[in-house]
């Protein structure tokens, strides 16, 4: 059978893709942030917390981790109006993936935390360092310098699963897809102008986390 | 119709679970072998097959699973051949693990010191006998403990199948919440089969990654 490819018609809809292009490189921002900051608040509490709010920071990052993001989407997107809280679904959509990676990054923090020897915790407190020095200076950032290809990944991952977001109707670029798919009809064609778009930006987020990385941890 | 959700609705969903687990499991069975291939091919010493096998990784893991899904769907209609829901999605899944385990393999299989392949090439064995006899036994170790936590990863991932209509336990949970509008106990619900399911196997990764790091 000869299937004649129309491109046309999605390339006309070009408007459609460049908003959901739009807010999915927000919610991926939004979310790496707010995502990286509770992960790294988890990750501190499961190393220096006490005994109860240490299993309090596994257990969280043991539940989101052993379930799916599509789930934790639907629950946080019937569970607030239900507990009387409204909000606009890209609010939802960026609280339940930032909830997800938060729990990812926590795990990887936590390891780069644990992957500083002692003794150079010991050596801060000789040098009459304060704890927040220690902590900040002797390990957090060499920590992050350990971790930060990991984490880097579990952004891109997290990058390309905000398109699941588009189960909540967050109008994001997968959302827009099937948009002009249900109005074109041209499956096919806007699946494949998709997987190319996502397939842009995570090779274009690889390049910047790469330029990051010298910036940052430039010696 | 609108019903009120019954004591036999989690029965349903708890049943939903195995096309949940047979998805994973063909998924595993096309992904494998396919992981495997781009792994040796990844491992030879030709710079365009390593890269071939770079690029196949690099594309597989750099589109949503979403996508891999629907292009699927989609894609074999147009090429005049219909496929049911469940073998789009075992495909999808398929190239997808690939992807995933093919670098996981890739990594393990290169990790093995140079040496093992000097001393089994010396011997004359081909690279696929190397590779048989002497490499892949040892990075078999070394590939286990992610391996096993990549098959979580693929559990929950074939929740997303859901959106092409394959039901399995996610879309059961969406067609119970759809008619009986108790979305959050029927999502809490499904949620806590997911992590009975996973939970386990995530313990078992560790255990096996630990064993591992004793070990050496």
């Amino acid at each position: 059978m000869a299937y004649t490819f129309n491109f046309r018609d999605v390339f006309a809809a070009k408007d459609a893709l460049l908003d959901g292009l739009a807010l999915t490189l927000q919610l991926t921002a939004t979310t790496i942030v707010f995502g990286f900051i509770i992960g790294l608040g988890v990750a501190a509490t499961a190393v220096y917390g006490p005994r109860w709010a240490r299993r309090a920071a596994h257990a969280y990052v043991e539940v989101i981790r052993n379930t799916p993001l599509i789930v934790q989407l639907f629950i946080v997107f019937f569970g607030l109006p239900s507990i009387g809280i409204k909000l606009d679904v890209i609010t939802v959509a960026t609280i339940g993936l930032a909830i997800n990676l938060a729990a990812y990054a926590a795990e990887i923090i936590r390891a780069g935390i644990e992957s500083i020897p002692r003794s150079q915790v010991e050596a801060g407190v000789s040098l009459g360092f304060t704890r927040a020095q220690i902590f900040r200076h002797v390990v957090l950032i060499p920590a992050l310098r350990n971790v930060y290809p990991s984490l880097m990944s579990q952004f891109i991952l997290l990058m390309l699963a905000t398109s699941v977001a588009s189960q909540i109707a967050a109008p994001e670029l997968f959302y827009a897809g099937s948009i002009i798919q249900s109005r074109t009809y041209r499956d096919f064609e806007v699946y494949t102008v998709i997987a190319i778009a996502y397939l842009v930006l995570t090779v274009c987020l690889r390049l910047l986390f790469g330029a990051v990385h010298r910036l940052a941890f430039r010696r | 119709m609108i019903r009120d959700l019954s004591w036999i609705d989690p029965v349903y969903l708890v049943f939903a679970l195995r096309w949940t687990i047979g998805l994973t499991v063909l998924a595993l069975l096309g992904g494998a072998p396919l992981g495997l291939l781009v792994a040796a091919i990844g491992n030879t010493k030709r710079p365009a097959m390593r890269w071939l096998a770079q690029g196949y990784v690099g594309i597989v893991q750099g589109v949503p699973l979403l996508a891999w899904l629907f292009l699927f769907f989609f894609g074999f209609p147009i090429m005049g051949v219909e496929v049911p829901a469940w073998l789009a999605a075992s495909i999808a899944l398929s190239v997808y693990a690939s992807g995933f385990l093919g670098e996981i393999w890739r990594g393990a299989i290169k990790s093995i010191p140079r040496t093992q392949w000097e001393a089994s090439g010396s011997i004359g064995m081909s690279y696929a006998e190397q590779l048989r006899h002497v490499i892949i036994p040892q990075a078999v170790r070394i590939a286990t403990p992610p391996t096993v936590g990549f098959v979580v990863q693929l559990i929950k991932n074939t929740s997303l199948a859901s959106v092409i209509g394959f039901v399995e336990l996610t879309r059961e949970g969406q067609m119970t919440a759809a008619a009986t509008l108790a979305q959050l106990p029927v999502y809490l619900m499904v949620g806590t089969l997911y992590f009975i399911l996973c939970y386990p196997i995530t313990v078992y990764s560790r255990t096996l990654e630990r064993r591992l790091r004793g070990v050496r």
